[in-house]
């Protein structure tokens, strides 16, 4: 039974290992992002235990910035639940990418599931685990990492707030080239080019249409339908 | 503060809880234990691809095409991180370099 436990913790270790490296973009991106949350909710009034509950329970990056004007008007609880939807509607897309890679994984499923958010997704979608690294403590690190950044950099930002003053203006562009990188991965794959070239044009179509606010629904609306056109194109 | 601390929990769960259901949703619907229609096995397998597409124009929503600096800053700093993935196929160097590129453009010039 000992022996059993002490080999997980050596293939969690390793896994651990593994997916580090992967995560050092999202751990720079996730500082400076999570930071900014708790220094926001900390000049609407809101403290530290306040912003770390919210990334902690929530974890909903786009969102919890939303939710800050929330905080800051009348009492709306349904309206924050449906602008919670429609905001991180995109995550039922990247659960459907994950079925498969998802099955069989016990109980770190849950947490996996609870915890997928953009930057879990592309890591977790484009990188496979090596041979000798457990598939589920892989998974597990890369959205374990992820998560501890985000919230641990909320309570950062809470604590030292406005005693910072660092310059990282631009610094965050480190998530656009964290995506850009990892689409360029995936497109490696060559049954991936069209999906991927649909994905891009879909979105500035959205975009050009519906201006940077209201645009990712209609994307995910268009990609949709030119993905289940393509296929049956593809099968007559 | 704003709300009162009831409020303000209840906000919290309310935001956790649609983002939630957009995560569980799918998993719900097509549970392990069941094979899943082949429509779902085909989107499984195109749709990443297609929503890295959309996580990069998502980012790039808010610059500024038709005005100064017309885009500039990123479309160089992806350009070098084309470049960079291309030339020495190493994740950290091209987000890395990229990101560094950027920070100085606008940092520079006061962008």
């Amino acid at each position: 039974m000992i022996q059993q436990e002490d080999k997980k913790i050596i293939q969690i270790k390793n896994a651990m290992k593994y997916a580090f490296p992967h995560t050092i973009p999202v751990m720079t991106g996730f500082l400076v992002l999570g930071m900014a949350y708790g220094v926001l909710m900390q000049a609407n009034g809101y403290g530290t235990l306040w912003a770390v509950l919210m990334s902690g329970i929530a974890f909903c990056g786009s969102m919890q910035f939303v939710a800050v004007s929330l905080l800051t008007s009348p009492f709306q609880p349904v309206e924050a639940f449906l602008l919670s939807l429609m905001v991180n509607a995109r995550h039922l897309f990247y659960g459907i990418s994950m079925l498969d890679r998802f099955k069989g994984l016990g109980k770190v499923r849950l947490f996996l599931i609870y915890t997928l958010c953009d930057e879990t997704f592309s890591i977790s979608s484009s990188v496979q685990a090596p041979d000798g690294i457990d598939r589920r403590y892989f998974y597990f690190s890369i959205s374990l990492l992820n998560y501890i950044y985000w919230v641990f950099a909320t309570f950062l930002g809470g604590i030292l707030g406005s005693f910072i003053t660092m310059n990282t203006k631009g610094l965050d562009f480190v998530l656009t080239a964290l995506f850009v990188v990892l689409f360029m991965e995936q497109m490696k794959t060559k049954e991936n080019h069209t999906p991927g070239i649909i994905g891009i044009l879909c979105s500035i179509v959205s975009l050009i249409i519906f201006g940077p606010n209201g645009m990712v629904i209609p994307a995910m609306i268009f990609i949709l339908f030119t993905l289940l056109v393509r296929r049956k194109a593809l099968c007559t | 503060m704003y709300l009162t601390q009831f409020q303000t929990f209840s906000i919290i769960l309310s935001v956790a809880l649609g983002a939630m259901i957009t995560r569980f949703l799918p998993f719900i619907f097509f549970p392990e234990n069941k094979e899943p229609p082949q429509i779902v096995h085909y989107l499984g397998r195109v749709l990443p691809p297609s929503m890295m597409g959309l996580l990069v124009v998502y980012c790039l929503k808010n610059v500024t095409v038709l005005q100064a600096p017309f885009g500039l800053p990123e479309l160089a700093s992806i350009f070098l991180i084309v470049i960079l993935q291309k030339w020495k196929r190493n994740v950290l160097l091209s987000i890395g370099g990229g990101t560094v590129l950027y920070m100085f453009i606008i940092n520079y010039f006061g962008i």
